[in-house]
């Protein structure tokens, strides 16, 4: 009985397992394939065909293009308006590679939305608000300390390093808060499907309690405002998953109101309040050039290229996590459990995103001190 | 079936988690120049490095500094900048990494600097002396940044100076391309195998000088 349980999850573990090996492997195999030159043999230089070096290879090619573009576009545009028009195309560009590149802002939203079962129209949306927030700050930041206050780069800089370290510590709280929600779900799954015996002593019936009170925290917490909206959509799940599974994806309709966006601020704030490094240097220079808007709508030209990417990652990442629900429901409690360990691995990303981040374990874009 | 589909949430996390790595494209671009400096007895005691910033940079750097002539900056006005530059940059071991016949060489804090300001462009002028002056054989002189934030590329024109070396010493510079055909060189790989700490490495401008 409880090995049959367990199989999908097994299956599950094993699953990834497989993926994860065949990854590594195809990943060197390419690797070795595309490589030019073999280890320690010195490069042909300054090919004139460019080494494709995949993907991100590209991405980052492309983002420092346009952001090199970008202090000669506003120089021209001193003199010759229609250079405006260039560096908002620019800007744009920069802002979808730039997102698409390695940063830790689409990787919280995108764990974010895994972990609470998001719909991709709310990862969309909150992929906008947390960009325009970031555009935001960047402009409120130049604006108020080298605009009104003719503050010093040194002084800027300060600032921007409180707010990155508060940025931090906001993902890590964050994260510390969805772990212990979602951690509290996936014991609960566990426990389910692990039907304590009939003989369980005192210990099981200790752990018992402490779960209740997960249990609590996570309705309270999580399930408030999904409250009976998502029967039709999993069903299937829902027979098997009673303690949790009324809190599939909000409706549509609530997207909108205000329980929906209380829920979602806290994900904009955490993302949105550290500005990009680009975006001050590029306002800054904007600002000695006499053409402080001109920056400004830069800045939003970014963000909203920006938008686009996270938008895009953070649809990808919600779909992913709605065909590994559907496919693992239905299985007994095995499918709830993997979903719930889904979301459990997701919370603690972010938390340890920001932990990372704030100990400076993973390398964040710096601020431009110095 | 399934297997297929947890591939694609198995790719979404990896993508997820390689996005968590260092934020990688230069916001900052120097244009440098290195002079080796040499002792009467042919060991070497410092490096003198002349940084110039790329007018961005050099706006922000600016920004809120008093001068005399607008848009005009003197040296002693840029005297507690530079002051700060030098300080700052401490923490990252003042992107200069030597080797002195394979050994790691370490740099005391630097001296002489200062900043110029011209054609709207900062230039950062230190000494940065050895702890210990050396004579090796071989001296490797790397200057990158790491993290890849700064971009450094070493000038077209005389990059490397040996100052009072020895004769019979040959200097040679291996540099990145530029910038934007370096960063294509980047892959996956950078970013999945864990090295990305180390990647800058790829951008380091190499100064070797083989001594009889």
């Amino acid at each position: 009985m409880i090995g049959r349980l367990h199989s999908p999850f097994a299956r599950g573990l094993l699953a990834c397992a497989a993926v994860i090996v065949v990854l590594g492997v195809a990943d060197a195999a390419l690797h070795d394939l595309l490589a030019q030159n073999p280890f320690g043999a010195p490069k042909p230089a300054q090919a004139a065909a460019p080494e494709a070096g995949g993907l991100i290879g590209w991405l980052l090619a492309k983002q420092s293009e346009f952001y090199r573009q970008m202090s000669a576009t506003i120089r021209a545009a001193k003199s010759d308006g229609s250079a405006v028009w260039t560096l908002l195309f620019i800007s744009f560009a920069y802002g979808i590679f730039h997102a698409a590149g390695p940063g830790h802002g689409k990787a919280v939203i995108a764990s974010y939305l895994v972990a609470n079962r998001e719909t991709a129209r709310r990862g969309i949306a909150l992929s906008f608000a947390s960009a325009l927030m970031q555009s935001l700050v960047a402009i409120l930041i130049v604006g108020i300390s080298a605009w009104v206050l003719n503050a010093t780069a040194k002084t800027m800089c300060k600032a921007e390093g409180v707010i990155e370290i508060a940025s931090y510590g906001l993902i890590a709280l964050f994260g510390l808060r969805l772990v212990w929600v979602k951690g509290g779900a996936f014991i609960r799954a566990l426990q389910v499907a692990q039907p304590v015996p009939a003989i369980a002593g005192v210990p099981q019936h200790h752990d018992h309690g402490h779960h209740h009170h997960h249990d609590a925290h996570d309705h309270h917490d999580h399930d408030h405002h999904d409250h009976g909206h998502a029967h039709a959509h999993h069903g299937r799940d829902h027979v098997h998953d009673e303690h949790c599974g009324h809190s599939h994806g909000p409706a549509p309709s609530e997207l909108a109101g205000p329980g929906g966006w209380r829920r979602g601020f806290a994900a904009i704030l955490t993302v949105g309040i550290r500005p990009c490094s680009g975006a001050i240097l590029v306002l800054v220079f904007a600002l000695a050039q006499g053409l402080f808007w001109a920056g400004i709508a830069a800045t939003f030209l970014m963000g909203l290229g920006t938008a686009i990417t996270v938008a895009a990652i953070a649809v990808v990442a919600v779909s992913a996590k709605d065909i590994a629900a559907r496919l693992s429901a239905g299985r007994d409690g095995g499918g709830a459990l993997f979903m719930r360990g889904v979301e459990f691995g997701a919370a603690g990303l972010v938390l340890l995103f920001g932990v990372g981040l704030l100990f400076g374990y993973i390398a964040a874009e710096r601020t431009t001190c110095f | 079936m399934g297997m297929r589909r947890l591939f694609g949430l198995l790719l979404a996390a990896g993508l997820t988690l390689a996005a968590g790595v260092a934020s990688a494209h230069p916001h900052v671009w120097i244009t440098a120049t290195s002079e080796l400096l040499y002792a009467a007895d042919g060991s070497i005691t410092g490096v003198r490095h002349a940084w110039t910033f790329d007018d961005m940079f050099s706006a922000y750097a600016v920004q809120g500094l008093e001068s005399k002539t607008k848009g005009a900056y003197t040296r002693e006005e840029l005297g507690p900048l530079a002051q700060t530059n030098v300080e700052s940059l401490k923490e990252y071991a003042y992107f200069t990494f030597a080797r002195a016949d394979g050994k790691k060489e370490r740099f005391q804090e630097p001296v002489d600097y200062f900043l110029d300001y011209k054609d709207t462009v900062l230039t950062l002028h230190f000494t940065l002396p050895l702890k210990n002056p050396v004579k090796p054989k071989q001296l490797v002189l790397e200057v990158f940044d790491r993290s890849f934030f700064i971009d450094f590329q070493m000038a077209k024109d005389n990059p490397v100076k040996l100052v009072g070396a020895p004769a019979g010493c040959q200097m040679k510079l291996d540099r990145p391309s530029d910038g934007t055909a370096t960063a294509q060189k980047l892959n996956e790989q950078t970013f999945m195998s864990g090295e990305n700490t180390n990647f800058g490495m790829m951008f380091a401008n190499k100064i070797t000088v083989d001594c009889p």
